[in-house]
């Protein structure tokens, strides 16, 4: 296999990194639904930590895309 | 047809003045320059929005009172009442992030953030000062952040060098969560401006994809100098109470 190819496939690799963050943030914003639903008078209260996970849930799949990337244009 | 893509030329350092003191390179870059930009316009937002000093605020001074006070509140509910001291640290850093992110999303301009020396820098001075605020806090007694409390012998065996490893890998975390989010966003907006130039009458629709990044940006840019400072307070109040 010659190194060009083999760039693409790892940066595809990479990638399936964004798989968690997408489990990630749905988890969040279902938990959010599901408290404000029950208990629409905390909505203020939970929505900043809401926003705080969904941040870091999605930085997670970051770093993968950021390595395809450095895969892709950098190596 | 195709022009080459080259999303990460963005991200290329230029020397404005070029300057050299000995040996190190010390020169007026462009990412110096949009760090300076950024100084400026908090200074000027704090220092003009607050002269009037107005019983019912203007919009400067609403502006600025509303900034302070987030931060405030913030550190207020995070850290509790030993923590009024390290407001203006914290202050300083959401307001330069928040500053450097929106300033890096003008087309053309360049992202600080997105430079890992520089986000690695300010988590750098977050960790050190953290530490050296729990050591003098609470001296020896600082050891106990990374004893658990409540938690039977055997265990701790495992426990205490995780909580040392996870105390220790904070400011590459911290860092790297700034920097990557900068990098990938700015990096996905040139990707889908290539495609949107190479394809012709076609390339409304990466367009259109764009101008829905740029949305997403503008959200991903707030949200992240604010979940640095969130965090510094956290580590603050880690060092301060002890958990």
């Amino acid at each position: 296999m010659d190194l060009a190819s083999a760039k693409m496939i790892g940066a595809g690799l990479a990638c399936i990194a964004l798989v968690g963050a997408g489990i990630g943030i749905g988890n969040v914003f279902s938990a959010l639904i599901n408290s404000v639903a029950r208990n629409p008078a905390a909505q203020g209260q939970v929505q900043p930590f809401a926003f705080l996970g969904f941040a870091l849930a999605e930085a997670t799949g970051l770093f993968g895309l950021a390595i395809a990337f450095l895969i892709l244009f950098v190596f | 047809m195709a022009i080459e893509i080259r999303p990460l030329e963005q991200f290329t350092i230029e020397r404005l003045i070029p300057l050299h003191i000995g040996s190190v390179d010390v020169s007026y870059t462009n990412a110096a320059f949009l760090m300076t930009v950024a100084v400026v316009l908090i200074t000027a937002l704090i220092m003009l929005g607050t002269r009037k000093r107005a019983l019912v605020p203007g919009r400067w001074q609403s502006l600025a009172e509303m900034s302070y006070e987030f931060v405030a509140d913030m550190v207020e509910t995070n850290v509790g009442h030993g923590g009024r001291e390290f407001f203006p640290f914290v202050f300083t850093l959401f307001m330069f992030i928040l500053f450097a992110n929106f300033l890096g999303l003008i087309p053309y301009s360049y992202t600080v953030t997105s430079q890992i020396i520089v986000t690695f820098a300010l988590a750098a001075v977050v960790f050190i000062g953290v530490t050296i605020v729990g050591i003098v806090k609470h001296g020896f007694h600082f050891l106990r952040l990374f004893v658990p409390q409540g938690v039977p012998a055997p265990l701790l065996l495992l426990l205490v060098p995780i909580e040392l490893l996870s105390y220790c890998i904070r400011p590459f975390t911290l860092s790297i969560r700034l920097f990557a989010n900068m990098l990938a966003g700015h990096t996905m907006l040139a990707i889908f401006g290539g495609f949107a130039a190479s394809i012709g009458l076609l390339g409304i629709f990466p367009l259109g994809i764009n101008i829905l990044l740029v949305a997403l940006e503008v959200l991903v840019a707030a949200l992240q100098a604010y979940v640095f400072a969130i965090l510094t307070c956290l580590y603050l109040s880690d060092a301060i109470n002890l958990h």
